[in-house]
């Protein structure tokens, strides 16, 4: 029973982790800007390895395949933040302006003049 | 167990063809470079699922190596397009 029960958590955990990889492929293909775009991916590269590799952590309990998942999740949790952080800060540098925000830039100035 | 773990290799299959699709399609650089890093970090996740999948404990290795690579691959082309040179140093060419 208690075996059943890991098994059912750990689908759950595999299930949502599929769920919100495909939902960052679409928000990858839909949002109009570079940013937008790294913001769907981005988040959606942190979430679903920590879902996927827990769900499957379940599926073996203490060996060395769980020490080398938990390591890949360890590195992936540290090195894709850096990478999204080192593609907008290029994409800032290189002079590519978010959409809207020209938008807020307007709002700022004419409250500033009032 | 074998259907769902089909399922999310499915799933994270689809996610590839999306973020390749966006590095293929994408109009700056900065679009492409956005999409292989997706398709990396989820290539990873899809040699970890084919782990379980087929069985072969062999097979978490690639993911690891794989996992160094791409994290690698990415800063060294963001910073191969910056300064035109992979050995300068610092933020001299920022300018």
């Amino acid at each position: 029973m208690a075996e059943s029960l890991v098994d059912i958590i750990s689908m759950l955990l595999l299930l949502g982790g599929g769920l919100f990889a495909v939902i960052g492929g679409i928000g990858l293909l839909r949002f109009p800007d570079v940013y937008t775009r790294l913001h769907a991916g981005s988040i959606t590269d942190t979430l679903a390895p920590l879902l996927i590799v827990s769900g499957l952590v379940l599926q073996s309990g203490f060996s060395l395949l769980t020490f080398k998942l938990l390591l890949i999740l360890l590195f992936l949790l540290f090195t894709t933040p850096t990478a999204s952080h080192a593609t907008a800060r290029a994409a800032m540098i290189a002079g590519i302006k978010p959409v809207g925000g020209e938008k807020t830039g307007d709002k700022g100035a004419s409250s500033s003049n009032t | 167990m074998t259907f769902v773990l089909l399922v999310t290799i499915l799933a994270i299959f689809t996610t590839m063809g999306l973020a390749l699709w966006r590095a293929i399609q994408g109009p700056s650089f900065y679009d492409t470079i956005v999409g292989v890093n997706a398709f990396g970090t989820k290539t990873v996740l899809l040699i970890a699922l084919i782990t379980y999948f087929t069985g072969h404990a062999d097979l978490i290795d690639v993911a690891l190596v794989y996992a160094l690579i791409n994290f690698l691959a990415v800063v060294a082309v963001l910073k191969l397009v910056r300064q035109r040179d992979l050995a300068a140093g610092g933020e001299k060419g920022d300018g």
